[in-house]
């Protein structure tokens, strides 16, 4: 799955630790978010999603 | 955007926890040893002191048990799930392992007795090597 999650962080001006701690997850999960390693869940989808006043298609992509 | 703050640090809640387990740990291992060492060097074989030992051992190891699942629910899905993979090499390579070892003790192909002892340090070592492999995948 792809994700705009980098993109949104440098236009919020955000560093991972501080997305990290908005999003209750640790830094090592947004790292890993970003770099496609890991897909979030869903109720970790909407928490960004309504973090950045966005829809989930709108951060994450399926890549089918 | 909001800049609202959690209303709970996810991080002060993990560092607690983590805490929390550390202590139960420390005490089950001390009470272990304790109920272990304790016949033979503290109260000369008393049956009723070896019982109790034991008994507060177990009191010990159930907090211990509950610690680690508060511990374990915590934490985020990515490290819950690097847990889930080490404690499931773990327990597979302790259940097959721990059955050849076992096969090679009835059988009489090594020369002394399988200890749990030795289960114990195989699961915790898989069990290690499993999270440092997990975290390392997800860096």
């Amino acid at each position: 799955m792809k994700n705009r999650l980098k993109v949104l962080r440098a236009e919020h001006d955000l560093t991972q630790a501080q997305l990290a701690e908005r999003l209750n997850v640790s830094r090592q999960t947004i790292n890993a978010i970003e770099k496609g390693k890991f897909d979030p869940s869903l109720p970790l989808a909407f928490k960004a999603a309504r973090l950045f006043k966005l829809s989930i298609e709108d951060i994450f992509q399926d890549e089918e | 955007m909001t800049h609202n703050e959690p209303e709970k640090s996810w991080k002060a809640n993990n560092c607690r926890d983590t805490k929390s387990l550390a202590k139960w740990t420390t005490a089950w291992v001390v009470t272990m040893a304790i109920a272990n060492f304790g016949p033979k060097f503290i109260w000369q074989e008393n049956e009723l002191l070896t019982l109790l030992a034991i008994v507060v051992n177990l009191a010990v190891g159930v907090g211990m048990i509950l610690a680690n699942k508060r511990h374990l629910a915590g934490l985020d899905e990515l490290q819950q799930r690097i847990q889930l993979n080490a404690m499931a090499g773990s327990l597979g390579v302790g259940l097959i392992v721990g059955l050849s070892y076992s096969n090679l003790d009835v059988t009489g192909l090594i020369g002394f007795d399988a200890e749990i002892s030795h289960l114990v340090i195989i699961m915790a070592l898989t069990y290690m090597v499993g999270i440092l492999l997990g975290n390392r995948k997800y860096q």
